[in-house]
């Protein structure tokens, strides 16, 4: 052990010593260094080892917290001092034991307070739990000092606000922290923050050439913070002992730091999703040398990353109980992205990528990391089955396609939060929840009126006064609802970024970004399938409307049969297409903040529960408030030819009009897959295979019994750990609303009949 | 319901694709009707009334949909693409494929024309109606064997056992490749000495891979109540794993590979 627990023994004089390549070390490019350097790994899970003695003993020492934390909904909340990067004292769960070091404040499981975001957000969170703001905290950020929140609502239109409202436009980061913004955390590894700074006082040198138009003081101010941003970490990282000017010569120390460029990045930003990006082949790189170099064994590799993910999976932020009921318990998605092939044909898999994974079974299966598997066919064959190994044992991978990933964005993408994809460094999102397409029908049905309180939120248009919907002038109606709702929600979005940019800008995650960096506006939609299977219903049975006595449309009687979204009909599943189309390249026809790229995703997160509680009946049968289905998920219990032609009909869904991903999320009965183990395991293999060979974007795997579930609904304290894959990401179920989890129990779940 | 056995016609000269036949439905499924990710046709029909069955609404053909073959073919090349990168192929099950056996050729050659692998799930108790071009067609027929004792089958099924076996050492002879399938119901299949005698018999024949061993589940229980039929199994419970484990190990020490 020695050799890692010492930073200092070991070191080489030359930190790259031993490392191949040129490119890299003349500029920042971190995926050069890998393709450089990779040995990509082909074998087997074979030479995995178990948690140690130490790792075992840290461990349980948090898992004795997580009960309280759970009962009481947080552990502990620190309501004076609004974090920054360096506004918190060392923290450490057990000193003695801990090889990886840092903590978002000076304990574990103490939350911070993150007033940049919204100074609202952090009060009602802190009143949930029974803590109040400082006074004087309040008073900087009411008087002295103006939060991302405040400035959104001063800038919104009347429209936005209307939509808003009335849950047409929904889960806005207008008043907490955008998130999806993945800092190339591993920069700081490999270079030194010395080196990084020298590199961001260039890039704002360069543009004193230019004139100071807006967009250049803009761009000026930005780097400075960043540059600023940049030596708050390495002040912080001093503070617990290491010097992260320099580069890391060490795999412990290569872990070390990538884990406090991070960790700077989480004591600052309360986003709605803090990713960590691809590391585990870079790191490999480290571990591979020390290997080879004698100063690490396999155990002590292991141990250091075990170690690393215990960091990721305690990360919290406050939150308010009803964000977190809108994202199904606490999540932060601590997104790693593994796997994938490069350009070049060679597989970016690496023994780390398999030690990741590995931690699943070291310390039990658990939602953060949120572990992505990036899957091609041509992935080597023992790394796939030890994927579906680990599916079928903790329901806690999901997989996204590196064949349409890579041809889009390159081998060095990664994704944020649950199927964002970004090339690492050079791509940012800008955030943009999401519209309710469901209730934009009801809207084109009722003129603009809400179907609920009967308003007038949409542009108003004649009411249909038919006995039957009549599918040419229903679509038509739509087209223009949908008209509205593109230019309202690019609006919304704009106003948002412009304002998150100028109050609580991400200064160390845009500090491990290039300058000139790529942005997407991230625009989507939720209830796809339940405004694809009602125009079907319009279309190919009788609808007939039922009015109240004001004339508003509050249901529907439908006769007659009618095809699903969801069982490879391409009756229906065209329809789907259609709307993905069409919404897409309506909200194009709009100027976006920064001149971001338009994108789309199909992702509702969990708030599929909550969309649906807003949103009345729908010609589909589905009754007021039910949920929908989740992501580009078809409706419950309306797939009836099995997993396979349900993926089919997502998998029509064009990426090119969805390049912001488009989710699906599958539960499937361990006998279903086969009747042994390894037949189960060769079987999900051939499923993914089969899915991304069909060009399906995105799949959650839960390998699951219903009995399970309803046990763990009447009985969570025997299931600390159990997790399941929602939508793009994965959740404790016994932290979930009843709400959530009887969602989760009533859908397909694909079992032999 | 007999009627159905004397409907079916012996296999006419019409074109493959041509001939119709009764499809209760169709579904993808993994890891239960046979290796990998398959298409599978459920046809509708059966002579077969076994007590613990849990698709009692195959049973009747007349409630089925009338299908050529042509258009089962067409849906299952849909998939094609998939179950060529997953692994699988085409099953026929049903129901009982061979009380329409000239249906049921047409998709196994069919679905070979496909490129997919295929596989017949049949009882045999209809065995002699499958024609050598029918099982040449067939890469694995998946035989379930209710019992080996004729008394105990004519208990569960309604129908004697001698065709089945008869049809179990015909496939042996032809070298055919054979998944038997047995399912273990408490108090009505699993008495030591049948499941012996299956063992016995099943490792007699040279040409069985694997014995699945399925446990009665109730998940059928529904289907009796929505088509009011009487359901014998109705309090039967499922085998506890130590009874499936007996079973599996009494094929296992007949020398098969049991799961």
């Amino acid at each position: 052990m020695d050799p890692v627990r010492t930073d200092g023994g070991g070191v080489a004089a030359d930190p790259w010593q031993g490392f191949t390549g040129s490119c890299w070390q003349d500029a920042i490019d971190v995926r050069d260094f890998i393709q450089a350097n990779v040995t990509p790994y082909t074998e087997d899970a074979a030479f995995l080892v178990g948690p140690t003695e130490r790792t075992r003993a840290l461990w349980s020492q948090l898992t004795a917290m997580f009960g309280e934390e759970r009962s009481r909904g947080v552990y502990d909340v620190d309501a004076r001092t609004p974090a920054s990067i360096t506004s918190h004292a060392p923290g450490y769960i057990d000193r003695e034991r801990e090889l990886i070091t840092g903590l978002q404040t000076d304990a574990p499981l103490r939350r911070a307070i993150m007033p940049n975001g919204g100074l609202r957000m952090v009060e009602n969170g802190l009143a949930a739990y029974g803590y109040h703001l400082d006074p004087a905290v309040r008073e900087i950020f009411t008087r002295y000092r103006k939060t991302h929140n405040a400035g959104v609502f001063d800038a919104y239109p009347a429209d936005v606000l209307a939509a808003r409202r009335a849950h047409v436009i929904t889960g806005l980061p207008d008043a907490y922290g955008r998130g999806r913004i993945i800092g190339d955390y591993r920069r700081v590894p490999l270079y030194g923050v010395g080196r990084l700074i020298a590199a961001k006082q260039a890039e704002k040198a360069a543009l004193d050439a230019r004139p100071s138009t807006a967009e250049v003081i803009r761009d000026r101010e930005e780097l400075a913070e960043q540059i600023r941003a940049l030596g708050e970490l390495t002040e912080m990282a001093a503070s617990y002992g290491h010097d992260v000017t320099r580069p890391a010569a060490t795999a412990r120390e290569a872990i070390q730091w990538l884990y406090l460029a991070y960790l700077a990045a989480v004591k600052e930003q309360n986003g709605a999703a803090m990713s960590l990006g691809r590391t585990s082949t870079f790191l490999d790189i480290y571990l591979e040398r020390d290997l080879r170099e004698g100063r690490l064994t396999e155990t002590e590799a292991q141990e250091l990353i075990d170690d690393f993910i215990i960091k990721l999976r305690i990360v919290r932020f406050l939150r308010t109980p009803e964000y977190d009921q809108l994202f199904s318990g606490d999540p932060t998605w601590v997104t790693e992205t593994i796997g994938g092939i490069g350009r070049d044909g060679r597989p970016l898999v690496t023994r780390t990528s398999f030690r990741y994974l590995q931690t699943l079974y070291n310390l039990g299966s658990a939602p953060e990391p949120n572990l992505t598997v990036l899957w091609s066919p041509t992935l080597p064959e023992g790394f796939k089955r030890f994927c579906a190994q680990v599916s079928i044992d903790t329901s806690s991978i999901q997989y996204e396609s590196d064949d349409l990933l890579r041809a889009r964005w390159g081998d060095d993408t990664a994704i944020a939060c649950c199927v964002s994809a970004m090339e690492v460094g050079r791509q940012m999102q800008f955030f943009g929840a999401r519209v309710n397409l469901a209730k934009t029908l009801l809207y084109a049905i009722n003129g603009g009126r809400d179907e609920n309180s009967g308003a007038q939120v949409g542009p108003a248009l004649p009411p249909l006064t038919g006995d039957v919907l009549d599918y040419a002038e229903v679509t038509a109606r739509f087209d223009t609802m949908m008209d509205w709702l593109a230019k309202t929600y690019v609006d919304a979005l704009n106003v948002i970024h412009y304002m998150h940019d100028k109050y609580a800008y991400e200064r160390l995650e845009m500090a491990l970004h290039d300058y000139g960096v790529l942005r997407t506006m991230a625009c989507g939609i939720a209830g796809l399938s339940v405004a694809a299977d009602s125009l079907a219903a319009i279309r190919y049975a009788t609808v007939r409307p039922v009015r109240d006595d004001t004339g508003l449309i509050v249901d529907y009687r439908t006769e007659g049969v009618f095809p699903a979204y969801g069982n490879d009909d391409d009756r229906a599943d065209e329809i789907a297409v259609w709307l993905v189309r069409t919404f897409m390249d309506k909200v194009r026809q709009h100027e976006t903040y920064r001149g971001a790229l338009h994108t789309q995703s199909v992702l509702t997160i969990t708030s599929n529960v909550v969309y649906g509680k807003h949103t009345g009946n729908t010609p589909d049968g589905r009754r007021s408030g039910e949920p929908f289905a989740p992501g580009a998920n078809p409706m419950n219990g309306r797939d009836r030819h099995g997993l396979v032609a349900a993926a089919l009909s997502v998998a029509k869904l064009p990426y090119s009009h969805a390049e912001d991903g488009i989710s699906l999320t599958e539960s499937i009965t361990p006998a279903a897959l086969g009747r042994s183990r390894a037949e189960r395991v060769g079987n999900l293999v051939g499923i993914l295979d089969g899915y991304i060979t069909c060009g399906g974007y995105h799949m959650n795997v839960n390998v699951l019994d219903r009995a399970t579930l309803l046990d763990a609904m009447d009985h969570p304290e025997r299931y600390p750990q159990l997790t399941i894959r929602v939508s793009g990401y994965a959740v404790n179920f016994v932290r979930l609303t009843r709400e959530q989890q009887l969602d989760v129990v009533n859908r397909t779940f694909h079992e032999s009949v | 319901m007999t009627a159905c056995l004397l409907e079916t016609p012996a296999a006419p000269a019409a074109p493959a694709g041509a001939v119709t036949g009764s499809v209760h439905s169709w579904d993808i499924s993994t890891g239960v009707d046979g290796p990998g990710t398959r298409f599978v046709v459920f046809t509708g029909g059966c002579p077969l009334r076994c007590v613990y069955c849990h698709n009692p609404d195959t049973w009747f053909g007349r409630t089925a949909q009338r299908m050529s073959a042509a258009d089962v073919l067409a849906l299952a090349a849909r998939y094609r693409r998939f179950i060529g990168a997953a692994g699988g192929g085409l099953t026929v099950s049903g129901g009982e494929p061979l009380l329409q056996p000239a249906f049921t050729r047409a998709l196994l050659a069919g679905a070979k024309e496909l490129g997919l692998h295929t596989a017949l799930d049949t009882s045999g108790y209809l065995g002699a109606r499958a024609d050598d071009a029918l099982l040449d067609a067939t890469d694995l027929v998946l035989l379930d064997i209710k019992s080996f004792d004729p008394a105990i089958a004519q208990r569960v099924t309604g129908r004697g056992i001698a065709p089945t076996l008869a049809f179990a050492r015909r496939l042996a002879a032809r070298h055919q490749r054979v998944w038997v399938r047995f399912v273990l119901v408490p108090g009505w299949t699993d008495d030591p000495g049948n499941v012996a005698a299956l063992a016995r018999f099943t490792a007699s024949l040279g040409n069985v891979e694997r014995v699945d061993v399925l446990p009665f589940h109730q998940l059928g229980a529904a289907k009796y109540e929505a088509l009011r039929l009487d359901y014998p199994c109705a309090d039967v419970n499922p085998p506890t794993a130590e009874q499936i484990g007996r079973a599996r190990a009494a094929f296992t020490a007949a020398g098969l590979h049991s799961v």
